[in-house]
């Protein structure tokens, strides 16, 4: 039986307190909390890295035989996203790469197609990352209740840290939210029509209908990880299905958060494993154009990967956005301008087709002779000049220190200064980075730094993304 | 590396000319070219029909021979553009140089020029442009920024003692170029006014950085054995030496950023060609690349004008000043006289020149023997650079 064999989650570290919002809006939003904002370099790609990199923690990549990105919130409505995040990941190029998207319950479908392909025995080892960076219009309610994260899953029959029981779905043709391909921002139906004719009624549906299908009850559940976009509501079909809200029902982190959308399910089951013991039964709930539910059972096996990040230490590692406005132009909400510096030069596809592999993984060279490590990959090795005698080397996960570094204020950035640091590698090798999520004043020769994946330019419709390092997070 | 042969006494320059360096609006870059021209074939009693062959120095301002063809409608002869980075002036120049030296031809022509003006951009119009399209965000300031980071952390220095160094560099500079008609920026600034300046780049701050201007520089050069057929004070190329860096420090963990290997490599090999045993006290002047304060600081140590770590007591002690053991900047340097990339190894000839002759005015150096150009193309960790000996 298909179950969930390793856990991972992302949560950026910035937050923006709601307060600032409501002030900027003279008042109208007087909604308690935070939200978790992605940097201005982060997207749904970078985020969903991010989570699975922490989710394979300790585990060989080349057994990943799938890997399934879902979000609504792809950067690209064309072209697949999957592939971007396999090369970061530095996976096996014959694996089955792909995205779900659409709708908010893209991460329970791809979780759910991830456990069905597994008992199908068409796959081993099924990696699900699911990210969300929606946006809210300005002054509007979603603007203050969304917030943006990712998690992951690896999905396999073996060394599964949670079983799956059963599962249950049912779709629902409805206009609660929705986004055109004219759209940037979510839009939805009234709150009262919508809460009526959908969460409150088909959640209660459809988990109850998978309770009887595993022949359990409600009592049977420890924890229940269920979408809410509001946590109002989702006491509200607590008391329908008959949970004790306190007890059994996972946070949704609406205070610490936000609504991660497609994401939000899944983290919050990310955040009961880390919670459960061995032996314990564990439901997810999808929502979103109808409702997928997961029953699971944690085996002996979730004991050995609670040394990931996941939701807790991901909450707790938290910096807090100034303003509103910093906000406002990290997401491009606003056309400032223009920096007094050449626009960027343009984005050579053969280019980036050429270091698909070495420049999206960060994999240099170790020259078999001298045994230095070198990044980007060289035909000569810089210190013994030996030639094409070199072996692949993996720099994202080697220990890192701050060799120097300084604060440009010329370099054109969205959050200037551009921190630029020297980095050296603890088995040898230095690449030169832009650091991110710094505080300038922090920035230490010496610090120990980790490498993270994200957006280096935008140019012409292509995301360009690469590495940069920053101070180690947790 | 092999022994150096090199050119020593062969060459002589025997006629040169430079504009003002500035913001240009009115003038293009023919305009310049012409008028550096113009006035070191003036000096050198010549008209352009005397110039067998041609070298012209640019980064971004122009392609090919036609750079100099086309504005001082030279006929038919040969005319090559050389481009490296920062140092191209200097290597157009080591071009023409050579070519006399080899007995190729007897008279040629080196001119570096550029036009950043007509951009609009603050700093270089343009940086890297590598093709793999992933590579950080990055200026000059903040590249060189990086020199001074350490610089200060391993000899123990706070920022403020750090950045009061590397000031004084600047008030010195600056107060060169208020003698020097041709500079562009013409004030004297106070250490203060250095300390607590806008910051370009931290550490740096606005007065740690060269201006960006336009200008061009021009050098007429002949065999040194005819050179007093033309006039009674030539002076003499002493050394010509480019070492260029293979991007060692973007990938060698070992590179510290208080030192440029090039600038030490072709220090040693220019030195060795000139026949000089202790720069320190041979070198009469200097030139030297000061993109950044923090960059001649350190160019001082890696041209053995100071001890390693120790150039903040000659900077303090005002070793470096017009009437110190070794002036550097006479002419303002790249700070104060401003910084068209192509044009700026040949002004630094240009002021060496000068003060051999003796017609460097209030700037004059008393009895100079050798001076020395400093030309450092790039950025710390990737750079190509030149360093050239003149002298009687």
């Amino acid at each position: 039986m298909a179950g969930i064999a390793s856990y991972g989650a992302y949560i950026p570290l910035y937050r923006l307190n709601r307060a600032e919002i409501n002030s900027a809006w003279g008042g109208m939003f007087p909604v308690p909390g935070e939200k978790a904002v992605a940097s201005y370099d982060e997207d749904s790609i970078t985020m969903a890295v991010a989570a699975a990199r922490d989710c394979l923690k300790g585990i060989d990549r080349n057994k990943v035989d799938r890997l399934y990105f879902a979000s609504t919130t792809s950067p690209y409505k064309e072209k697949l996203a999957a592939s971007i995040i396999a090369g970061a990941l530095g996976l096996r190029r014959d694996i089955y790469a792909m995205d779900f998207a659409g709708s908010l319950r893209a991460g329970t479908n791809a979780l759910r197609a991830a456990i069905d392909a597994v008992d199908a025995k068409a796959a081993k080892y099924v990696l699900v990352t699911c990210a969300e960076t929606r946006l809210g219009a300005p002054k509007g309610d979603k603007e203050i209740t969304f917030g943006d994260g990712a998690a992951a899953f690896l999905v396999s029959s073996t060394g599964v840290a949670t079983s799956i029981e059963g599962s249950y779905a049912i779709f629902q043709e409805f206009h609660e939210n929705w986004r055109s391909d004219k759209d940037t921002f979510v839009r939805s139906w009234e709150e009262r029509f919508i809460r009526e004719a959908g969460y409150t009624k088909l959640v209660p549906e459809a988990v109850n209908a998978a309770l009887k299908q595993c022949k359990i009850t409600v009592a049977d559940i420890s924890k229940a990880a269920i979408f809410a976009a509001d946590p109002r509501l989702l006491g509200n079909v607590a008391g329908k299905i008959g949970f004790d809200a306190f007890a059994q029902l996972q946070d949704p982190m609406f205070m610490t958060v936000g609504n991660t959308g497609a994401a939000l399910p899944l983290m919050m089951l990310v955040a009961a494993m880390e919670d459960a013991g061995p032996e314990q039964r564990l439901m997810c709930v999808g929502y979103g154009d109808g409702c997928d539910v997961l029953i699971m059972k944690t085996t002996e096996a979730i004991e050995k990967i609670k040394d990931r990040r996941g939701i807790k230490r991901h909450l707790e590692a938290k910096k807090m956005i100034p303003n509103y406005l910093k906000y406002v132009l990290w997401r491009g909400l606003m056309e400032t301008e223009p920096p007094p510096r050449p626009p960027i030069n343009h984005i050579s596809v053969p280019a980036l087709w050429r270091d698909r592999e070495w420049g999206l993984s960060l994999t240099g060279q170790r020259c078999k002779k001298c045994k230095t490590p070198q990044y980007p990959p060289q035909r000569v090795c810089v210190i013994c000049q030996s030639e094409d005698n070199f072996e692949p080397y993996h720099f994202t996960d080697v220990k890192a220190t701050l060799n120097t570094f300084s604060h440009d204020n010329l370099a054109a950035s969205i959050d200037p200064p551009t921190t630029i640091a020297a980095v050296d590698f603890a088995e040898g090798g230095r690449i030169i980075f832009n650091m991110t999520d710094r505080d300038p004043e922090e920035v230490k020769t010496g610090m120990p730094l980790e490498m993270v994946f994200r957006q280096v330019h935008y140019w012409e419709g292509i995301h360009n993304y690469w590495w940069k390092c920053a101070p180690i997070r947790c | 590396m092999g022994s150096i042969k090199g050119i020593r006494d062969k060459v002589a320059i025997i006629g040169m000319g430079c504009t003002k360096f500035g913001e240009h609006w009115d003038k293009s870059k023919n305009d310049l070219i012409y008028e550096a021209t113009r006035d070191a074939l003036a000096d050198a009693k010549m008209e352009p029909k005397d110039i067998e062959a041609a070298w012209g120095g640019t980064w971004v301002s122009g392609f090919d021979g036609r750079c100099l063809a086309d504005p001082l409608k030279l006929q038919y002869i040969p005319v090559t553009r050389v481009e490296n980075a920062c140092a191209s002036g200097s290597d157009a120049f080591r071009n023409a140089c050579y070519a006399v030296a080899a007995g190729a031809y007897d008279i040629c022509l080196a001119v570096g020029f550029e036009k950043l003006k007509d951009s609009g951009w603050s700093g270089l119009p343009d940086q890297q442009s590598l093709p793999n399209n992933r590579y950080p965000d990055r200026t000059a300031p903040g590249m060189f920024a990086l020199m001074a980071t350490t610089y200060f952390s391993k000899y123990k220095l706070s920022p403020e003692e750090g950045k009061r160094m590397i000031g004084l560099v600047s008030v010195k500079s600056h107060h060169n170029g208020t003698l020097n008609p041709r500079a562009h920026l013409r004030r004297e600034v106070t250490i203060e006014q250095v300390m607590n300046a806008p910051i370009v780049a931290w550490p740096l701050g606005l007065f740690d950085c060269c201006g960006v201007s336009d200008g061009a520089a021009a050098a007429i050069v002949c065999r040194a054995d005819v050179a007093k057929k033309y006039r009674t004070d030539p002076v003499y190329v002493k050394a010509l030496q480019i070492s260029v860096c293979p991007s060692e420090g973007e990938l060698r963990a070992d590179y510290d950023f208080t030192t440029v290997k090039a600038t030490v490599r072709a220090g040693e090999a220019a030195y060795a060609e000139a026949g000089i045993k202790n720069p320190r006290e041979e070198i009469s002047m200097a030139e030297l690349h000061d993109c950044f304060s923090i960059t001649e600081a350190v160019t001082c140590e890696d041209l053995k004008f100071s001890p390693k770590g120790k150039v903040k007591q000659d900077i303090e002690s005002g070793f470096f000043n017009l009437d110190g053991g070794l002036p550097v900047q006479p002419d303002g340097g790249l700070k104060s006289f401003g910084h068209p990339i192509g044009a700026s190894g040949v002004r630094m000839l240009f002021e060496m020149y000068l003060q051999l002759q003796g017609k460097a005015d209030k700037r004059q150096i008393k009895n100079p023997k050798f001076g020395l150009t400093h030309n450092l193309g790039g950025i710390p960790v990737s750079n190509t650079v030149s360093v050239l000996i003149i002298g009687l």
